[in-house]
């Protein structure tokens, strides 16, 4: 009797682009809001941004049922850090808890291309990149998820990260102003919609800064 | 001697020991692995949408067993509680094992009896755990729910695949329903859809999956979920037109071919 293979997958690529770009005292993460399966597309208005801090917003794309859970195991960590410690965590931490949870699922991981971005705990924007399990660095900006190959060159020309092999290490945070960083973002998102299939419908982008956070909606092509 | 239990050849196979009668020595028995391979009986699309007054739900009676249409009757659309309505379609013993699941849950809500009752939005996140949880361990409810409800004048209408993604919207449809009845309802719903509206826009999705999907049968019910409670249908069928002058005689232009 030879085992039998299962004719069901446990994972599944629900598509979507991530992106986020710190600044000298603003973060910028953006995400689109279309959800697919194969060919088809299941919904138009999903939100691929969750706040998990005041300072830490986490974007992810890949299976969504697996983000989910990854957003609830966080968001549950980081209320337990409130009891404790009666204070917010920062965003540097949770870029630490998130790749630590990742590991955790190492031998059955989570589907999911995290991009993390927030404010320091000198008040600079801060982006974390992150694989499915767990390997993070701080970054000045980063794409994940099924347009990242296309936006992330492009960022690379325009925002012009300085070697990490220099030293002294020389920060990668973007001397552009928020509303150029955000103009930006709405280019690359644009460009990435017209060849990637999985990428559109609509671009939400969430603006933090030290009074808070502020959300603009943007409209992607549909096709 | 060892026991065999086979239920179906193709599942996997488990060793474990069973003491026998005479209490001290143990025999070795061989019994097949309980998780899921493949649907046995299963239900095909459920359609729906919200509307005015809350949420409308479509489904035929079907139950297949492969390609035979062996069960006629199945309702496939159940309320839960006060202010849901639960549609499946995929395994229909799966299907019922859920229920059990949220009778169990909906008892419990009620024994607290302190004037709250589960929402649509707190059903829908239970089945999506559930079913997620049944993924990670491998052995996953074979179906793709909709979970449609209104609560405190709120509607909400959500879906949930057997590997645990979920989403809602203002219109979802399962199967092959998601290919063929989604494109009608991103061309045709809009907001505040009247009852006649929504339901005549429901039965034109039917209408084509009928057509075009072979285990959809003639015999289905709509359900409706508002602030008052659920009302599902009697069973009704749809009219259909077979009479299309190109249908008729197919091979006209060609003989010989089909």
């Amino acid at each position: 009797m030879t085992k039998q293979h299962a004719n069901w997958s446990p994972y599944d690529n629900n598509g979507g682009t991530c992106v986020a770009i710190a600044g000298s005292d603003y973060c910028v993460i953006a995400a689109d809001t279309r959800m697919s399966t194969g060919y088809s597309i299941l919904t138009r208005d999903y939100s691929k941004i969750h706040k998990l801090a005041d300072k830490a917003v986490l974007s992810s794309s890949g299976f969504q049922a697996d983000v989910k859970a990854l957003q609830k195991v966080l968001k549950s960590r980081h209320l337990v850090y409130q009891h404790q410690h009666n204070k917010q965590m920062s965003c540097p931490a949770m870029a630490q808890l998130l790749s630590n949870t990742l590991y955790f699922k190492r031998f059955f991981p989570y589907y999911a291309f995290n991009v993390l971005g927030g404010l320091d705990e000198q008040g600079k924007g801060c982006v974390f990149t992150y694989d499915a399990v767990g390997s993070y660095e701080k970054v000045g900006y980063s794409a994940q998820g099924s347009g990242s190959t296309l936006i992330m060159p492009f960022l690379d020309n325009q925002l012009k990260s300085p070697s990490p092999l220099l030293l002294p290490a020389q920060d990668a945070i973007t001397p552009l102003s928020e509303p150029e960083a955000v103009d930006l973002v709405k280019t690359v998102f644009a460009s990435a919609t017209e060849r990637d299939i999985y990428t559109g419908d609509k671009l939400e982008i969430m603006i933090l800064k030290a009074d808070g956070i502020r959300t603009e909606v943007m409209e992607l092509r549909k096709d | 001697l060892p026991v065999w239990f086979s239920i179906n050849a193709d599942y996997f196979f488990l060793q474990f020991t069973i003491p026998i009668d005479n209490g001290d020595s143990v025999k070795t028995a061989e019994a097949d692995s309980q998780r899921t391979l493949y649907p046995y009986v299963t239900g095909t699309s459920i359609v729906a949408i919200k509307y005015k007054d809350g949420v409308l739900m479509a489904s035929d009676m079907g139950g297949s067993y492969g390609s035979t249409l062996r069960y006629k009757n199945i309702e496939r659309m159940k309320a839960i509680g006060k202010h849901s309505l639960l549609g499946a379609s995929g395994e229909i013993s799966d299907f019922q094992e859920i229920l059990r699941y949220l009778d169990e849950l909906v008892l419990n809500d009620n024994m607290w009896d302190d004037g709250n009752s589960l929402g649509p939005k707190e059903v829908h996140n239970y089945l999506t755990r559930v079913m997620y949880n049944r993924r990670n361990k491998f052995n996953p409810l074979w179906n793709t729910l909709v979970l449609g409800g209104v609560k405190n004048g709120e509607s909400y209408l959500g879906m949930v695949s057997m590997i645990g993604v979920s989403f809602e919207d203002n219109h979802v449809a399962t199967g092959f329903g998601n290919h063929l009845a989604r494109p009608i309802l991103r061309d045709e719903w809009h907001a505040d859809l009247s009852f006649e509206d929504g339901v005549k826009l429901l039965e034109k999705c039917m209408r084509v999956l009928l057509y075009r999907d072979r285990s959809a049968i003639n015999k289905l019910q709509i359900a409706k979920i508002t602030e008052e409670g659920v009302t599902v249908s009697q069973p009704y069928s749809l009219k259909t037109f077979w009479e299309f002058k190109a249908f008729n005689n197919p091979t006209a232009g060609a003989e010989g071919s089909w």
